[in-house]
């Protein structure tokens, strides 16, 4: 585990190795990626850029395996080929429409499939269950896992818990790659935000996520920002990539090209790819597909001619 | 507790822990070396042009503004205005001489006495509305006018100073018919005719941060913009026009150096209010000397950008980056001199390294463009023989690498480290998109050298702590500070400067004591 | 041979929440003029409409206080173009409901337009001129700032019927609170149409909401609720003050009295900015000073 403290900053404060977040100044920042005028040829590589980094998502009590057919279906071919548009990242299911989501799309699927763990969305459950759920997820052949943090033991400043069931979900994912959902909703403040961010890259994470969907506010532009910064910081301390996936409350095609300038003006090219950058999502994916039949064809689109997924 | 079961007991609590501390495995990313830790800024996903395209108009020839007509100089002597990002002619603008100054007083002196001078505050508040409403309303246009004559980015002048300058006008607008709560145990009483003289930097937002106090307290006007940037004043003329304001209450008298000097030497000018350089504000204060017209002056600045090692770092470059590159660093207020805390002094300049790079220099009506066009070949020329001189006393200097284009002026935003107090770009205006560095140890040395200059205008603090803000900000001797954050401005905010920076202040309840008699 | 054409009446409702709604009750009255003739049927109040006012009023307190000044500025001018532009419509409703001349009633909708120019002016200035910074002598940053008391019931007198509604209201809500106005009894006509202006000057739902009916069933229920902050009283009548003034008892909510004749509206004694600071709180805070 990469120490929090160590040299010279052991004798310093948390917070000078965790830097406090203005959250006037971050916010005018994060509102400013939104004014960036994105057209013609750079909207229709960036929409279809959002269309690769997307997971595509259904997380409802009343999933089947009739839902999740539809859903692999949709991220595998989004719109018709002469668009040419690449498929989703991913889609991401509850741990019961794992092994469905697998037989639908098959060993080698460009889209991966990814399953939510560890007592999703609430959390409030004993560590066992929250890894023998995470077990059998990826054993019925998840890629990827996104799991929750305990946010009630960050609240109540068990920051150790949280680090320590982070690591422990880590060991049993085996090859499937972990996400760290840190709820930012119910952390409330940016500050608050970074340090959960800190805990979960030093814990293991592979990809910092922001919210469940469940809770509101989920994703905003200033909390990821945030965590965009605290995934910078780490690389240079440390050398390592880390990701970063909002997830909620995008649902336009504008406000994920906005994303898209927020992680290209904070962290560069290198995160521009799905590999370290997603969107969980579900009805943005038409509006998006929308934009870009709009911007091929040259009208304004209707929903009656994209399919739901 | 026997030996046994204490062994026992141990054995438990050990297997627990096992549980609960496995060792963290690897990410699935690998760790790049230290000397590659780098981002790149390049051209994956390069936006594309994004013209601003509402056509508008611009006059072939404007003429000035004197009692609510346009009306030709005297003389007929025109000069030409120029796009600085494109190097072409705009159009013509009216050079007033000494006749036409005369001419403009006149009717500022009639409108005084025999309409503005009578007229109820509430009724003068009401014109400053109605010009608020209608800068709203034409935003656009205006916004377009002003990057294409001055060269600052569209994105800032429609998000900025547009928005900004109708700000004042409502603000003012309603001081017209409350004055007497701004000065207590006082009657408030207008000067008269008031002489304004207003730079290239924000040439609409100067207009109104002088017209709209000073017509709010019963003043008249004559305004002169400055040479290089005369468009939107006269744009506002025919604003004027619009709202009825009656003739004579405003003029524009659009000119060169001449001009300014005819109207801070004109004897019936009760009131001057400058703002320009220090080197310029001393001549002013010379020429009105013993003349009894009441004076304020807001010129230059050199403000120190203070950085403590418990700032919100990330928030802090932003604060040095709107601080220094904010209108390509045209701004008197502008936080040229940093000062990083020692002990976060490399973390500040490898994040300020990287911000620059994606600050995007170019053509000001793309609206994707952060800082625009240098206002005139001479202010570039100034800028490049600053920088070259601190390249002589043995400064670093360190620039974006963004491409340029052909025609016009430019420069790319620059900081320059190894930079002492001593060197020239350390304590001389500069008026560019140029930053110096320098470090520090203690707070209290912070302040020392942030006030060892003579001006004074504004400053910034960037600090987690409180305490440590209101300490600094008493002990600044600057008009304005800013704690975590940097240029921001409010009508109802004063502004102005200590020491060389000048006197009086603008916006505010402060603001309006330089437009009234009080006696 | 032309047919007459057949006017479409208005039905004069009461506005709460943003939208206009009829009393829960079902109940209305009938309105006269000082002739006696039938003017307009309007809602009569009950205790629930009142209830339902002041949740109304409550949700949108805290939206409206967090609005930066400026901007409710901007609303309050809207409100007088919006007035202004339908100067007539109003002076109509005047002359209409209380027999006033035309020109007393263009007269008093032109002094309501320019009271709201007033008190728009009002919004980003006052705490500069009624806040402070104090110079307290211990190393501390210590300012006093006054902020919105909240919910504030708003009574109108008989008479003026525009003017006293629009100079009592403006003050209240410049500073974020909002209110629930109980509309002249005797001529509520104006005051409900002036809730059209209301309704199209960009003002939130809920700021302000305004009743009709009867105000001696009112008075105990606004006097008694616990969730009312303030109680501005212009009514003007000495029993409805006694009454009102005891609802202080119940939860401490401020009291303030404007005791004008008719006449006085309008002059200088209907505009006065120290109005603003009957339903603001003062707020102090500290802060050490030091490294």
């Amino acid at each position: 585990m990469t120490q929090l403290l160590s040299g010279s900053a052991r004798f310093r404060s948390i917070r000078a190795t965790v830097p406090t977040v203005d959250q006037v100044t971050v916010e005018d920042r994060a509102a400013a990626f939104t004014r960036r005028s994105i057209k013609t040829s750079a909207k229709l590589a960036g929409l279809k850029m959002v269309v690769s980094m997307m997971d595509l998502t259904t997380l409802e009590g009343k999933d089947t395996p009739g839902k999740v057919a539809y859903l692999c279906r949709k991220a595998l071919h989004p719109i018709e080929s002469r668009y040419d548009t690449p498929p989703c990242a991913a889609v991401c299911v509850y741990p019961n429409m794992v092994r469905h989501a697998r037989r639908f799309l098959g060993d080698l699927s460009p889209v991966k499939v990814a399953s939510v763990a560890t007592g999703f969305p609430s959390g409030q459950y004993a560590l066992r269950t929250k890894l023998e759920e995470t077990r059998r997820a990826a054993g019925d052949g998840a890629d990827e896992i996104d799991m929750v943090i305990d946010r009630g033991a960050f609240l109540s400043g068990d920051f150790q818990k949280v680090s320590d069931e982070i690591a422990a979900v880590k060991e049993v994912c085996g090859a499937a790659h972990l996400k760290v959902i840190l709820e930012t909703g119910e952390l409330v403040t940016y500050d608050n935000v970074r340090l959960a961010s800190q805990i979960a890259m030093e814990a293991g994470a592979d990809f910092i996520k922001t919210s469940t969907g469940k809770v509101q506010p989920a994703a905003t532009m200033p909390v990821t920002l945030v965590m965009l910064e605290a995934i910078r910081d780490y690389f240079f301390a440390t050398g390592i990539r880390i990701g970063m996936k909002p997830a909620g409350g995008i649902r336009t095609a504008k406000q994920s090209l906005a994303y898209l300038v927020m992680v290209k003006e904070t962290l560069g090219d290198d995160w521009l790819s799905p590999g370290l950058f997603r969107l969980g999502a579900s009805t943005l994916l038409n509006d998006v597909l929308m934009q870009i039949v709009k911007t091929v064809d040259g009208n304004y689109q209707s929903a009656d001619y994209f399919s739901l997924p | 507790m026997t030996m046994k079961s204490k062994a026992t007991a141990k054995l438990k609590v050990r297997r627990a822990v096992a549980v609960l501390k496995p060792v963290a495995p690897a990410h699935v990313q690998p760790v790049i070396a230290d000397r590659d830790r780098r981002l790149k800024f390049g051209d994956k996903w390069d936006y594309t042009p994004a013209p601003e395209t509402v056509p508008v108009k611009i006059a072939p020839r404007y003429e000035l503004f004197i009692d609510g007509k346009f009306t030709a100089p005297q003389a007929g002597k025109y000069f030409d205005s120029i796009n600085p990002a494109t190097e072409e002619k705009l159009c013509e603008i009216a050079n007033g001489g000494a006749e036409d100054v005369d001419r403009a007083v006149k009717a500022a002196r009639r409108a005084y006495e025999t309409v503005w001078s009578k007229m109820p505050g509430r009724e003068r508040g009401k014109y400053l509305f109605r010009v608020a409403r209608l800068v709203q309303e034409r935003a656009r246009e205006l916004a377009i006018l002003e990057t294409m004559d001055g060269g600052k980015p569209i994105k800032e002048s429609r998000d900025f100073d547009m928005p900004t300058v109708a700000a004042h006008f409502f603000h003012h607008g309603g001081w017209a018919d409350k004055l007497q709560y701004a000065f207590p145990g006082r009657t408030p009483r207008p000067l008269g005719v008031a002489g304004q003289i207003i730079p290239w930097n924000f040439p609409l937002l100067m207009a109104a941060w002088k017209i709209a106090p000073a017509l709010a307290c019963g003043n008249t006007v004559v305004l002169k913009p400055s040479k290089t940037t005369s468009i939107t004043a006269l744009h506002l003329a025919a604003i004027f026009q619009e709202a009825g304001l009656p003739d004579g209450v405003v003029n524009i008298v659009t000119g060169t150096a001449e001009t300014g000097r005819a109207i801070y030497h004109h004897p019936d000018v009760n009131k001057i209010a400058f703002t320009g350089s220090t080197e310029v504000g001393k001549i002013i204060a010379q020429a009105c000397a013993g003349t009894g017209k009441r004076l304020t002056l807001e010129l230059g600045g050199k403000a120190a950008n203070i950085i403590l090692e418990d700032a919100p770092l990330n928030q802090a470059v932003e604060g040095i980056v709107s601080g220094i590159y904010f209108n390509q660093g045209h701004v008197c207020c502008a936080g040229s001199r940093l000062f990083v805390q020692e002990g976060v002094f490399g973390t500040v300049v490898r994040k300020l390294r990287d911000r620059i790079q994606t600050l995007r220099v170019g053509n000001p009506l793309d609206k994707n463009t952060d800082i625009g066009a240098i206002n005139s070949s001479a202010q570039l020329e100034k800028i490049r023989e600053l920088v070259q001189c601190g390249i002589d006393e043995g400064a670093e200097v360190e620039q974006s690498s963004c491409t340029l284009p052909a025609k016009g002026y430019w420069f790319r935003p620059t900081f320059l480290t190894n930079v002492t107090m001593s060197h020239r770009v350390a304590r001389e205006e500069i008026f560019g998109p140029v930053l110096s560095v320098m470090s520090f140890r203690t707070p209290e040395e912070a302040i020392e050298r942030a006030n060892n200059t003579p001006y004074g205008l504004s400053a910034g603090v960037w600090t987690d702590k409180g305490s440590k803000i209101f300490k600094m900000v008493n002990q600044l001797r600057a008009g304005v500070v800013w704690a975590n954050s940097y240029n921001k401005f409010d009508p109802a905010s004063p502004f102005g400067g200590y020491k060389e920076s000048g006197f009086g202040r603008e916006g505010g309840v402060q603001g309006l004591a330089g437009y009234v008699n009080l006696s | 041979m032309s047919a007459v054409r057949l006017d479409v009446r208005k039905t004069y409702k009461m506005f709460v929440g943003g939208s206009f709604v009829r009393s829960e009750s079902g109940r209305s009255l009938a309105v006269h003029d000082p002739q006696g003739r039938a003017l307009d049927n309007i809602c009569h109040a009950s205790r629930k409409d009142l209830r339902d006012a002041v949740v109304a009023a409550r949700s949108a307190t805290d939206g409206w206080a967090k609005k930066t000044p400026y901007l409710r500025g901007q609303i309050l001018y809207r409100a007088a173009e919006m007035l202004e532009t339908r100067a007539d419509s109003l002076a109509g409703e005047i002359a209409r409901s209380t027999g006033a001349t035309t020109g007393k009633a263009r007269a008093e909708v032109n002094l309501a337009i320019d009271r709201l120019v007033y008190f728009a002016g009002w919004t980003d200035k006052f705490t500069q001129v009624f806040g402070a910074v104090n110079p307290v002598a211990s190393s501390h940053f210590n300012f006093t700032s006054p902020e919105p008391t909240g919910v504030v019931a708003v009574l109108a007198p008989d008479e003026p019927s525009l003017l006293p509604l629009v100079s009592t209201l403006a003050p209240v809500i410049l500073s974020g609170n909002s209110a629930i106005a109980i509309a002249s009894e005797k001529y509520p006509l104006p005051a409900l149409t002036f809730a059209e202006i209301l309704a199209t000057s960009d003002l939130p739902g809920g700021v302000i909401n305004i009743l009709s009916g009867n105000r001696q069933e009112l008075i105990p229920h606004i006097a008694s609720h616990l969730d009312i902050n303030a109680i501005v009283d212009a009514s003007g009548m000495e029993e409805t003050h006694l009454a009102l003034q005891a609802g202080t008892a119940v939860n401490l909510k401020r009291y303030a009295r404007r005791s004008l004749a008719a006449e006085a509206w309008f002059g200088p004694a209907g505009e006065d900015a120290y109005w603003i600071l009957d339903t603001v709180e003062f707020k102090t805070a500290w802060h050490p000073i030091g490294l």
